[in-house]
């Protein structure tokens, strides 16, 4: 491996800070502490983290639905991140937006949506803005395989090719939009494919093996950053839970093929593979572990203690000065 | 002082504004030949018919500290990027807790008179209305147009600039020296005593037209045109509804939950304006059809001078003595 090893336990750190602030929101949603409704990234963490391990704060993110990894990947902070899914006034957006809209623009996070595909067209504006100011910053969009089925999709990789715009498209392939299988509604054997159409380069990376996006995503930065346009990278992966929490719907998904991706648990995966090589310890991962568990604590506690907004403050804000 | 034609105060408009920030970006599937000349083809820039991903990518870009004006042609076609204009646009100054500005400037025309049928007639500006979040001027004259176009261009908000298709030729005064017209103040266009009539965009020509009628039987029409939708002058329709006691609204846009009926509205929620109703309020709008295309069909369904003063006739009658 050509990573140094902060970058390996950096990574091993963020996927895990992912998986534990996920299944702590789920546990807090089930309590009812949590309003409305939050999509889990249990099960994907490999992919926010090897992508954005790229990334400086000046590069920009353009996030979906499924948005809490990529926030963390991309370095928000728990608490205002979870003081926002809380509905709280020291959230991101000030209990404005919630689990599906946190934001952080002074980290590049330009913004869950929840629309699905609505990212990709913003993301290239964010692109050309780079690409305009001629700096060398790149920006990664993340959607999910239904995205591919939607008109902007397509709008948006026509509109970064000609352009030749500094943006990756990250394809997060869990198989199912919502209980769609993606094979049911995509006549080809990849969704990565479909870039070839717009003379981007595309391929298909194991999206629950976080060393190999983290080398996929290498390539395609540094081709961005130096002008060689957009790359579209679609990882396999897969949703341990359900579309979200308190679906209104079941979920319809074989129990088996959920049981078999757990087997494929990118994180169990990554570990295993840091032991085998001594770059970890059992020691050290227990002591990640408990640092991890213990700012997760502490962002529920900044949720739990902070004020919701003043109700009158639901009025303020729609235009800026 | 110089008169010139309200394409040309559009144009005038743009260019005083390119040269005054260099952050500005004009998107169009037909630009501008002299803009382009002047500003070059980074930020004049000819794009795909892809509405959606071009008005998206100004929503990215103006996240990014630019200011783009979008030209979508005709309204018809702002509803294929209608997600990028509601979704987005219009929301995420708010849902993000107004983390970044989005101001984006997005042209449309509108209105009947060109025989072009039931899609490309359209005076769509009430769905945008019930949009928050977005801005809309609706200029009727050169001097306004240019003025109300660089305050647009200057907003820190997503604003709405629609055309009607009939104002592009006529001609009117407009200052040679610098000046800007702010947003949400309307403009009395002719002052009078009997009868406020509110109109809108082409429709002030026409109630001013009809107000030349009236004067020959001693009935002075005091004709009010708001310019700006969002924000609207509440203040001065109440005044000048205060002083007359009567209030027709001319619109071509259809009637139901359109901007007439909110201006109606307006002035009978208000008590004290309500107190000095002479007669009950009414409009003259489009009916809630899609425009026909033979021209004896169009000029049923559209409004004019003849059914203005039709309606100002009934007014006047019904008011006490």
């Amino acid at each position: 491996m050509s990573i140094t090893r902060e970058e390996l336990i950096s990574m091993y750190t963020k996927m895990l800070t992912i998986r534990r602030f996920e299944e702590r929101a789920v546990r807090e949603w089930a309590s009812g502490a949590i309003p409305g409704l939050i999509h889990s990234y249990i099960g994907q963490e490999a992919v926010a983290v090897g992508v954005c391990a790229h990334l400086g704060v000046d590069d920009r993110i353009v996030s979906n639905h499924r948005g809490h990894g990529h926030c963390i990947a991309k370095g928000a902070d728990l608490k205002r991140m979870m003081a926002e899914i809380y509905g709280k006034k020291t959230g991101y957006c000030k209990g404005k937006g919630g689990s599906m809209h946190i934001a952080d623009f002074s980290i590049g996070m330009l913004g869950a949506n929840g629309i699905v595909c609505a990212g990709l067209p913003i993301a290239v504006g964010a692109a050309l803005a780079a690409q305009l100011e001629s700096k060398d910053r790149v920006t990664v969009v993340f959607f999910g395989d239904g995205a591919s089925n939607e008109g902007a999709f397509h709008e948006s990789l026509n509109l970064a090719s000609i352009w030749k715009l500094p943006i990756i498209f990250a394809c997060e392939n869990n198989l199912y939009g919502a209980n769609t299988l993606i094979w049911d509604v995509v006549r080809l054997s990849s969704v990565a494919e479909r870039a070839r159409a717009y003379a981007i380069p595309g391929r298909v990376v194991d999206g629950n093996d976080v060393v190999e996006v983290y080398e996929a995503a290498q390539e395609a930065v540094v081709a961005a950053r130096s002008g060689e346009g957009p790359h579209f990278l679609e990882f396999r992966t897969y949703r341990w839970r359900h579309h979200f929490e308190g679906g209104y719907f079941p979920d319809l998904r074989p129990k088996d093929e959920v049981e078999a991706w757990k087997e494929r648990c990118p994180i169990k995966r990554f570990e295993q593979k840091l032991l085998t090589n001594g770059v970890l310890d059992r020691a050290g991962q227990e002591a990640i572990n408990l640092q991890v568990m213990s700012r997760v604590e502490d962002a529920v506690g900044f949720a739990i203690e902070s004020p919701f907004p003043d109700p009158e403050d639901a009025l303020k804000g729609v235009y800026s000065e | 002082m110089r008169e010139i034609t309200y394409q040309q105060a559009v144009l005038e408009a743009l260019r005083e504004e390119f040269r005054r920030d260099e952050k500005t970006l004009y998107f169009g599937t037909n630009i501008n030949y002299e803009l382009r000349q002047e500003f070059g083809e980074a930020r004049v820039r000819g794009t795909p018919i892809s509405e959606s991903g071009f008005v998206g990518a100004a929503v990215g870009l103006a996240g990014s500290g630019f200011r783009p004006v979008v030209d979508i042609g005709m309204a018809t076609f702002g509803f294929v990027a209608m997600d990028q204009m509601v979704n987005q646009a219009a929301k995420i100054t708010y849902m993000f807790g107004g983390q970044a500005k989005f101001p984006i400037v997005i042209r449309m025309t509108v209105g009947t008179g060109q025989f072009m049928a039931a899609q490309h007639s359209i005076s769509p500006y009430p769905i945008y209305m019930n949009t928050p979040g977005l801005k809309i001027i609706l200029p009727s004259t050169p001097r306004d147009v240019k003025g109300l176009l660089k305050t647009a261009i200057r907003d820190n908000n997503p604003v709405i600039y629609f055309e009607h298709r009939l104002l592009g030729d006529i001609t009117g005064e407009v200052p040679e020296e610098e000046y800007t017209i702010p947003l949400g103040l309307a403009e009395v266009k002719r002052k009078g005593a009997d009868v406020t009539v509110v109109a809108l965009a082409r429709m002030v020509h026409v109630a001013l037209d009809a107000a030349a009628e009236m004067a020959k039987e001693d009935i002075s029409l005091e004709v009010i045109d708001p310019r700006t939708l969002v924000p609207l002058d509440r203040a001065a329709i109440r005044a000048s509804v205060a002083k007359t006691g009567r209030l027709v609204v001319v619109d071509e846009a259809c009637a139901t939950c359109g901007a007439a009926a909110e201006i109606i509205s307006l002035v009978v929620e208000d008590e004290e304006t309500y107190a000095l109703l002479k007669s009950h309020p009414k409009r003259v709008c489009g009916p809630d059809i899609p425009i026909p295309f033979s021209p004896p069909l169009e000029q049923y369904v559209a409004p004019d001078r003849e059914k203005l003063i039709l309606a100002l006739r009934e007014v006047i009658k019904k008011s006490p003595q």
